[in-house]
């Protein structure tokens, strides 16, 4: 057996937390502040995997030849395309845009030519609309049409695009705008990155300390909190010693375990601050704004150069030929990526969007990459894990309940959620879950908790809960 | 586009988590099994066939009535999980060796057909099923178990001795009988408990099978809560108030956890996860609650052994002890409703 599903003790049981203050600042110095065991109570260990890519510098991937762009990269409001078929477009023009207040508009990762308005499936599995770009033979892509100057750094955010970087691709300008009478004392950097195989954060924070910092302070100033952390987990030395290099006395650099999932909001939340986001309120009511290092840097280049968000990092991993992080234009297909690496190997198993914890499985490698695609992984045949064949027996070992972040009894909510009981899934409160997967990760029969839970949620919602 | 890529252009509608831990149930079910291969080896090499006999039978016993029961209901098969392994081997271990064949046979027909298969298969059982298996052979036939033999050494020597043999001059009763016969008649036997510390611990041939020796019970538990299979507080708790307990009652902690099936139950029996509690908390109780059952039952039952019971009784408790100690979620200032 190995030691990696072991839960983490816990070292906070009991009371509520819900009230307590955030920690005391005097013991947060900028040479590290380490809490004395994991950050927040449950998760698990998977092996990292992240050794054949954490090495790797950044590469910029070719210009595919025909880029497919979705219209929906966010959570939110789709956009609607703005051009039409045989437009030219510039680098950086805005090609979709939708009024919603929830929403980020699309501009063209390219110079070239609109071949076709079409409906383009993305890795979610959602058709949407997408413009299909032939690029110009010869590119320059430093050049770009800048964003419109804005009245407010937040107007420019939108106007740039900008999603949440992590995987969630929330518009990064609404939780920029927090509600008046939650005020926001501490932003939050997440660079944790504890999703197993994924690297693009972690290379950016090395080669782009002084962008991410930027950032950091950027948001800092929007948002008018008092404090900026970056949480990095300590499986990242070198960045972590990156960002201190050049992070000043105003921003601090947080070591935190290297835990899954450490880098979900709530509980990247708890751990810097101390503070639990309570049920049905937003993170903003411990005072806190979470957002992704990657974020930090499409925001600091929005407004120090009027930038606007065309490209992302992606890490291409797992069983392929040569692993690799690269700046990837919006609309490349994920085949373009697998073939940049040079294929993958026969010992691929199934090809993941994301992480392998919280990732979509790719149906279709015509896929294109979009503002959300951390990574690219081909997981091994022997690590995927195995299909579960009728319904496995829960053996009430109890080790989902001790992996849950959420302190949820996973194991019942299934339980219910397979009876189709929707009301005793909600009064185990299946709302709250995070879909982190822990508990079908730990699960010794491989009962797919999470994914009952999902349908209990689903469920729920479609009767009119609320999350 | 590579052909490498083509081939993997197939709808993978499989969602995430896309890994697992290593871990399985057969994997924890067969860490359970070389937690007790020590004390299943001594007790072989010390009792010779009789011990092999009872723990084939048993075992075989359990094995065959899951594949049979499964076969007769049309169910996917759960041999290959290892919980009848495991507890074919843990009703051997909590048999005298010398019970019959056809009441070993017996009792790992009822802990699985009765105490499992017909609660719905793993999982769903709500008492232990060696226990219950053991439970329903010590009652129907106490008479016969009662009688426990002692052994004159030899590979075989046990099998052929007939019940009347006459070793009236060896004792036959247990250690925890003697203690409490002395206890009954106020001292009057002057029965030294402390010079059955290192029998009890080593070797002991009066009693259980398993109860051959407690170091060696005590080992594999170690095993398990070390590799983080069984919750080191249910059998803290257990053995913890089972010797505060019983020095409380004026007798010696130390010869009472080690006497009897306390170890047994404390590190093999209570530790069940279908049948004990889900909350750390709820462990701790259900522990102690054990531990106290099987004090009382020593100290003023009507039989010197009250482990079976204790555990039974407790595992009742279980569905009570979970509402008890429902936990807290995580942005709720309260339990859930």
């Amino acid at each position: 057996m190995n030691r990696t599903f072991r839960p983490v003790k816990r070292l906070w049981e009991g009371k509520a937390r819900v009230k307590v203050e955030s920690r005391d600042k005097s013991d947060t110095t900028n040479e590290g502040l380490r809490l004395p065991d994991a950050g927040f109570r449950g998760g698990i260990h998977p092996p990292t995997s992240k050794d054949a890519t954490r090495g790797v510098q950044i590469a910029r991937a070719p210009v595919p030849e025909t880029l497919v762009v979705p219209m929906s990269q966010h959570l939110g409001a789709p956009c609607a395309p703005v051009v039409e078929r045989g437009d030219r477009v510039e680098r950086g023009q805005v090609i979709g845009d939708v009024e919603a207040m929830v929403s980020a508009p699309v501009h063209s990762p390219v110079a070239g030519e609109v071949k076709a308005i079409v409906d383009q499936m993305t890795f979610s599995g959602q058709r949407t609309k997408a413009v299909q770009i032939a690029p110009d033979p010869e590119q320059d892509l430093d050049a770009f049409v800048p964003i419109p100057e804005a009245d407010t750094l937040q107007d420019m955010v939108r106007a740039a695009g900008i999603v949440g970087l992590g995987g969630a691709a929330f518009p990064a300008h609404v939780k920029l705008r927090p509600p008046k009478d939650m005020p926001i004392s501490t932003v939050i950097l997440n660079g944790c990155e504890c999703e197993p195989y994924l690297t693009c954060d972690h290379r950016q924070m090395l080669e782009l300390p002084e962008r991410v910092v930027a950032g950091a302070r950027h948001i800092r100033g929007m948002v008018g909190a008092d404090r900026v952390v970056i949480g990095v987990e300590d499986n990242k030395e070198d960045a972590i010693s990156a960002l201190r290099n050049v992070a000043g006395s105003d921003v601090e650099v947080m070591s935190l375990p290297t835990h899954y999932p450490q880098g979900a909001e709530k509980q990247l939340i708890w751990a810097v601050l101390g503070a639990e986001v309570p049920h049905g309120k937003l993170p903003a009511a411990t005072g806190a704004l979470v957002h992704n290092v990657g974020t930090a840097i499409a925001i600091a280049d929005a407004v120090d150069r009027r930038r606007p968000l065309v490209e992302r990092v992606v890490t291409v991993t797992g069983a392929v030929v040569r692993p690799g992080n690269f700046v990837t234009l919006l609309g490349t297909p994920a085949a373009d990526l697998i073939d940049l690496v040079g294929g993958v190997l026969p010992e691929a198993g199934r090809v993941i969007a994301g992480g392998p914890m919280t990732g979509q499985g790719v149906a279709d490698t015509t896929c294109p990459v979009v503002k959300g695609t951390s990574g690219l992984v081909a997981l091994p045949q022997g690590v995927v894990a195995p299909a579960v064949v009728g319904d496995q027996p829960c053996i009430r070992c109890g080790r989902c309940s001790e992996a849950c972040p959420m302190f949820l009894e996973p194991y019942a909510i299934g339980i219910y959620a397979n009876r189709r009981d929707w009301d005793g899934t909600e009064r185990f409160r299946a709302l709250d879950c995070i879909e982190c997967g822990c508990c079908s990760y730990v699960c010794p029969t491989r009962r797919p908790l999470v994914q009952l839970i999902r349908r209990a949620k689903g469920a729920l919602m479609s009767r009119g809960a609320k999350l | 586009m590579t052909e490498t890529v083509r081939a993997l252009d197939r709808p993978a509608l499989a969602s995430s988590p896309h890994i697992a831990a290593k871990e399985n149930v057969t994997h924890i079910m067969l860490w359970v099994v070389a937690a007790l291969a020590p004390v299943t080896v001594w007790g072989i090499w010390n009792m010779g066939m009789v011990a092999v006999v009872l723990l084939a039978t048993c075992i075989g016993s359990a094995l065959a009535t899951e594949a049979g029961w499964n076969l007769i209901a049309r169910r996917p098969q759960t041999l290959w999980d290892g919980s009848a392994l495991v507890t074919g081997l843990l009703l051997a271990l909590s048999l005298p060796p010398r019970t019959p064949w056809w009441m070993a046979m017996i009792g790992a027909f009822v802990a699985i057909a009765l105490a499992k298969m017909l609660f719905g298969g793993l999982g769903w059982n709500l008492f232990n099923p060696a226990l219950v298996g053991r439970g329903i052979v010590v009652i129907s036939w106490a008479g016969v178990l009662s009688e426990v033999k002692p052994f004159a050494g030899g590979w075989f020597s046990a099998l052929d001795v007939p019940a009347t043999a006459g070793y009236d001059a060896i004792t036959g009763a247990t250690r925890l009988a003697l203690e409490a016969a002395d206890r009954a008649a106020g001292g009057a036997y002057a029965y030294d408990l402390a010079a059955q510390y290192q029998p009890l611990l080593v070797r002991n041939l009066q009693g259980s099978l398993g109860e051959i020796s407690a170091a060696l019970l005590i080992l594999g538990g170690a095993v398990l809560v070390v590799k983080g299979i069984i919750d080191w507080r249910i059998p803290v708790g257990y053995v913890g108030t089972v010797a505060v307990l019983s020095w409380a009652f004026g007798s010696d902690p130390i010869f009472h956890v080690l006497a009897g099936g306390v170890m047994l139950g404390a590190f093999f029996m209570a530790t069940d996860y279908v049948t004990s509690p889900m909350s750390k908390n709820g462990r701790l109780v259900f522990a102690c609650g054990c531990g106290l059952i099987n004090v009382v039952g020593r100290f003023f039952g009507p039989l010197p052994e009250a482990t079976t019971w204790a555990i039974l009784f407790m595992n009742g408790l279980v569905p009570l002890i979970d509402r008890a100690f429902k936990p807290r979620t995580f942005g709720w200032e309260g339990r859930r409703g």
